[in-house]
Formats: structure tokens, C-alpha cells, sequence
């Protein structure tokens, strides 16, 4: 054995692997962190603060309807039963949270199983689902989500099912095409010349070097779902009342629009934090993850 | 006369091209040859080195060898059964009886797994251990390419260019393999890493009787570690026999001409090539070499020749060969 064995050769200074570069330049983002921020705080404030702030979301209090906000006991103001408006965001904050996080879940394992499957066997059956996917990018998606609501029980978890149906077209775009190149390239023609079998290869092999794109579009996702629940709730057919959502809370601020506009204005900064938070941490873990950056 | 590993029986392989029309009125269909009519064997214990210049067809070759691309004519065996064609058991044994090493050995290790996965993939694979043995036998490997054991957490990221040609031949000897087939696995490296590679090779080949398919351009490489030598033009072998014969007194006026291109100390470039390697698309009749060969008779441009035996186990494909008395 000895014969065959050559010098050892010492390992010095070593790089950095390439994922702790792309979680400082993540940390290094302002707008990333801004919206990393934006989120916690929006997450924080509805799962913890009901057991914080002193009022219920239900409790109707006569005395103080249409409290205008900081001018009385309701930080926020109330509604036109005396609700306080900050309980009414905080238990609606959840509802669209968890609605986004779930749709996203959802349409991500969806569009990744489909992008997957196209982009790894290619031919007939890849060009089929992908001109499916096409197809369904053809349709309206704010019509396609009304259609569909009109049809089903709205409820968080029907809504769930019908944000994820309408958007995870772009996931499996973005694998299929990942998976398309990752395939052809030499780690993987060596894995299928070892013989592994093609799900060890998709998912040992290909699937953890298509995740950036992925939690890329993941992230983007969930923005895009907070916005259609709240579209779809605040046209009626969405999360039904007295569940609130952010979405739903605009809706039923509509008729006090100049007399207690405040009804309106703290539910749709809430859509506008979440939306932007999200898309700025989108955005942040794009140019983290962009792989030329690691050549 | 030990049994026949690889044979390739005229292989040809062509990729037909389109284009060079207005839109809608495609142009003429034109066609790629990358290999054409290529004859080769290897008997097990052989060592062969493909030699040429880039664009030849040797990774083309390789390919077909290894059954990743089916070749368009013609067929390519191992063990006397077509490589696209082998299934369950047989299948198995091939994959694990031949290993490569891929030209970018970086880009044949997934960027996301670390150096011990990489390595034990084969071993898991084929079941060669089991449990903590695996682990053992990654180091044994690493020790045998001269890594440390503390390379078994590294990602190739982590790793300089020798190292991870290092990590590659160490996963391709995982498998334990009967035959490795190497696409350029020492080029571009440092001469003294290159040569403990080489040494590494000749004395695994010597030891376990393996069996070498090379791929270089480099002619000193193909003399140190092989014994037989084909050298590739356009998509054809123009001569194959003893590495030391055919350097010694090449018979093909391109091998001449490889020769007379290799690099001396403190002595200009003999008689370098005239013209660029012409393109494989639409090749004129006759000899392909002709437009280049200083040799070359007006005979050259019309009759294609073919690959013939001319004793002591060598072979060219030349109308004029520079060994025939003329």
C-alpha cells in the first residue's frame, strides 16, 4: 500500500464555505434587514401581543365606538361596536400570516414537485406539464382565485387551497429550469454513471443545488399570498366575519371611509408592511444567493 | 490473449444541424460528424492514451464508451454486450466495474456535499461496506491521493485545483473499479502534483491490473502512463499500436506532426502546423488530413483512407505512411 500512497499534502487557509458568505452578504443587505425587521415585528406583535395588550378582539364596548386613535383607552381606536382596532389587527395578523406562510408552503411543494418531475425527464412529459403550467399562468389569477371562492366554503383553510392552486406556476418555472441545467452538468452525469437511482439523484443530488431560486420564489410567495387573501376577503368571498383578516377588516372599513377612516388606514399599512417585508427580504436573499458571486 | 474489456465497431456518431436560413425557411440540413467510423479495442489490463487536438472527438469517444450518448452507427461493447443495452446485473457491474474521472473534476462533484459523502457515495452504492467501514475506507482512499483526513469535511469549494483532481480519483477508485477512464484528469496541473498523479495511476494499474483509458494532448503524459496510444483526428483514429513504436517512428504524417509540435528545451518549434483543425461540418472527400498534410498527392483529396493493420500490432489510416520505404 505504501507504494501507491503520495505525500501528504497539508490543508491551509481555507475559504469559507460558500453558505456562511451568502449569510453575511444576507446580513449585509439594508433593505433585507429592513424587511426582515418589518416582518418580525408584524409576526411578534400578532402571535405574542394579544397576551400583552389589555383588550379583547371580541369584546364590544358601546361606550367607546368610533374612538379616534391615541384619543382614548383604545390605542388604535375602535370600531363602530367600541372593538378596539389594535386586538382587531393583532388576531387579523395571524389569520393572514398563517394564510401566506401555508399558500406558500403549499404552492412551493406543488410548483417544486412539478418543476422537478418536468425538468428532470424532460421530453414529452416536461413539455406537457410545462404547457400546463403556461396554461394556467394564462388565466387571470385574481379571476381564477373569485371563480374558485365563489364555488368553495370560504374558509382559512379552503382560501389556503385556492392561493397556493393560483400561484405555483412561477416555483415550478423557476426548478423546472433549474433542474434542466443541473441535470446535464457533470455531478450528476456521475451520479446516474455510479447508478444511483433518480429520486437519489433529484433529491440528494439536484434538489439542494436548485434551493436558492427556490426560497427565493418561496419568499416572493408568501407577500403574493397575504396580497390575494386580502384581495379576496376584502371582496367578500375570502375569510368570513367575525374571523377577522386584514383583507376583510378594509372591507368592512369601507362605509366609514370619511368619517372614521382610521378603520381603514392601520389594516392597510399592515397589508403594506407585510407585502414590502417580504419582498425586501426576497430581494436580499437574491443577490445573497446569487451563485456568481461565489466563483 | 486476455479477453476484449471495450470494443467500439465503427462508430459513428453525427449531429445534424439546421439553421444559416431566413426565419420559416430553415436552411439546409448539414452534418456534424464527431466520430466516424471509429474502430478501437481494449483488453482488460491495457492501458490507452487517446490522443489529439481539441475538437478531435476524443470526449465525443469517451461518451460512447462510457454509453452516455449512443453512438448514430456502428456499436460500442463491453464484455461483448452493447453498453446502452445493458440491464439489472450486468448493468450494475459495469457501473461499478468502470470508473471516471471527468475532465472538470470540480464540476463533477456536487458543489453541496462534503468531501466524505462524495467519496462514500460509491461505497454506499454498491454496498463495498457497511456502517463505520465506510468511513475507514474514505480515509484509506484519502491517504492513498495524499489527502489528510482532514479533508473529510471539506466542500470542494474549499478545496485548490489539485486537491479536488485528488478527490475525484479517490471516488473513482471507491468503487474499486476494474477499469478507469480519465478525461484529461492531470491537465492544467503543476508538474510535480501532475506527477505524483501519474505515479499514483501507473502504480495502481501495475498493482491491481487495472485497465486505463486516457485522454490527454499531452504525448510525454500518454508515454509515462500508456502503453498503447490512438491518436484522434476529426473524429477518426489515424493510428493506433505501441506508445513506443508510434512515438518513435510515427507512421501518420499528423502524429509526425504532434511530435514535431511538442515543446523542447532551447530548440524552436520544428515545423509547426499549417491552418486550424478544419470543421467537422461538410468535410471534403478524401483524406481529412490533406488540406494540412505536407505530404499530401493530388490521391490525398479523393480516396478516404481507412484505419489498416500494418504489422507489429500497429495500424494507420494513410495512403503515404512515413514508415513505407519510399
Amino acid at each position: 500500500m505504501s507504494e501507491a500512497t503520495l505525500p501528504a499534502q497539508p490543508i491551509e487557509d481555507i475559504a469559507p464555505a460558500a453558505r456562511f458568505r451568502a449569510v453575511r452578504r444576507f446580513v449585509r443587505h439594508r433593505l433585507a434587514m429592513v424587511g426582515v425587521v418589518m416582518i418580525l415585528v408584524l409576526v411578534l406583535g400578532s402571535f405574542l401581543g394579544p397576551h400583552l395588550y389589555p383588550f379583547d378582539d371580541l369584546r364590544i364596548d358601546m361606550r367607546n365606538r368610533f374612538q379616534v386613535p391615541f384619543m382614548g383607552p383604545h390605542w388604535l381606536g375602535a370600531d363602530p361596536l367600541g372593538r378596539d382596532l389594535m386586538a382587531r389587527l393583532m388576531t387579523a395578523g395571524q389569520v393572514s400570516l398563517a394564510v401566506g406562510f401555508a399558500a406558500m408552503i403549499l404552492s412551493t411543494l406543488v410548483g417544486t414537485a412539478i418543476g422537478a418531475v418536468a425538468g428532470f425527464y424532460g421530453r414529452a412529459l416536461g413539455g406537457a406539464l410545462m404547457r400546463f403550467v403556461d396554461a394556467m399562468l394564462c388565466f387571470p389569477n385574481i379571476f381564477l382565485l373569485l371563480t374558485l371562492a365563489a364555488f368553495i366554503q370560504p374558509g382559512v383553510w379552503t382560501i389556503t387551497a385556492i392561493i397556493a392552486f393560483t400561484s405555483w406556476m412561477e416555483v415550478a418555472r423557476v426548478v423546472e429550469g433549474q433542474f434542466k441545467t443541473l441535470r446535464e452538468r457533470d455531478f450528476a452525469i456521475a451520479a446516474m454513471m455510479i447508478g444511483s437511482s433518480d429520486a437519489r439523484i433529484i433529491f440528494a443530488e439536484i434538489l439542494p443545488n436548485a434551493v436558492a431560486p427556490i426560497v427565493v420564489a418561496a419568499t416572493l410567495n408568501v407577500a403574493r399570498a397575504i396580497l390575494l387573501e386580502s384581495y379576496v376577503s376584502f371582496l367578500g368571498y375570502g375569510i368570513q366575519p367575525p374571523l377577522p383578516s386584514w383583507g376583510n377588516m378594509l372591507n368592512s372599513a369601507q362605509q366609514y371611509l370619511t368619517s372614521a377612516p382610521w378603520l381603514a388606514i392601520f389594516p392597510g399599512l399592515a397589508i403594506t408592511a407585510a407585502v414590502t417585508g417580504f419582498n425586501f427580504i426576497g430581494d436580499g436573499l437574491r443577490d445573497a444567493l446569487d451563485p456568481r458571486l461565489d466563483a | 490473449m486476455t479477453a476484449l474489456l471495450f470494443e467500439l465497431l465503427d462508430v459513428e456518431k453525427s449531429y445534424e444541424l439546421r439553421g444559416g436560413g431566413a426565419a420559416f425557411r430553415p436552411g439546409p440540413k448539414r452534418r456534424l460528424r464527431a466520430l466516424d467510423g471509429v474502430r478501437l479495442t481494449v483488453a482488460r489490463g491495457d492501458s490507452v492514451a487517446l490522443v489529439g487536438e481539441s475538437g478531435s472527438g476524443k470526449s465525443t469517444l469517451l461518451r460512447v464508451l462510457m454509453g452516455l450518448t449512443s453512438p448514430t452507427d456502428g456499436r460500442a461493447l463491453y464484455g461483448g454486450q452493447d453498453v446502452t443495452q445493458l440491464k439489472g446485473e450486468r448493468r450494475a457491474a459495469f457501473q461499478r466495474e468502470v470508473a471516471m474521472v471527468y475532465q472538470d473534476a470540480r464540476g463533477s462533484l456536487n458543489p453541496r456535499l462534503p468531501v466524505l459523502d462524495l467519496i462514500a457515495e460509491p461505497i454506499r452504492h454498491h454496498k463495498l461496506r457497511a456502517g463505520p467501514a465506510v468511513r475507514d475506507r474514505v480515509l484509506e482512499l484519502l491517504d492513498q491521493v495524499g489527502l489528510p483526513a482532514a479533508t473529510l469535511k471539506r466542500y470542494p469549494s474549499q478545496l485548490s485545483g489539485g486537491q479536488v483532481r485528488r478527490v475525484a480519483i479517490a471516488r473513482a477508485l471507491a468503487s474499486e473499479p476494474l477499469t478507469i477512464v480519465a478525461d484529461e484528469a492531470v491537465s492544467g496541473l503543476d508538474v510535480s502534483t501532475q506527477a505524483q498523479l501519474l505515479n499514483l495511476l501507473v502504480e495502481l494499474q501495475r498493482r491491481m491490473g487495472l485497465t486505463l483509458i486516457f485522454i490527454t494532448h499531452d504525448l510525454g503524459v500518454a508515454s509515462f502512463l500508456c502503453d498503447q496510444i490512438a491518436v484522434m483526428y476529426l473524429g477518426r483514429i489515424v493510428e493506433t499500436g505501441p506508445t513506443r513504436a508510434i512515438l518513435e517512428r510515427p507512421a501518420h504524417p499528423y502524429t509526425q506532426a504532434l511530435l514535431n509540435a511538442q515543446p523542447r528545451f532551447f530548440a524552436p518549434i520544428a515545423q509547426p502546423l499549417q491552418g486550424e483543425i478544419p470543421s467537422p461540418i461538410d468535410l471534403p472527400p478524401g483524406c481529412r488530413f490533406a488540406g494540412r498534410c505536407p505530404r499530401a498527392v493530388p490521391a490525398c483529396r479523393e480516396d478516404d483512407p481507412a484505419l489498416m493493420p500494418s504489422g507489429q500490432g500497429r495500424a494507420v489510416a494513410c495512403i503515404r505512411p512515413l514508415t513505407a520505404a519510399a
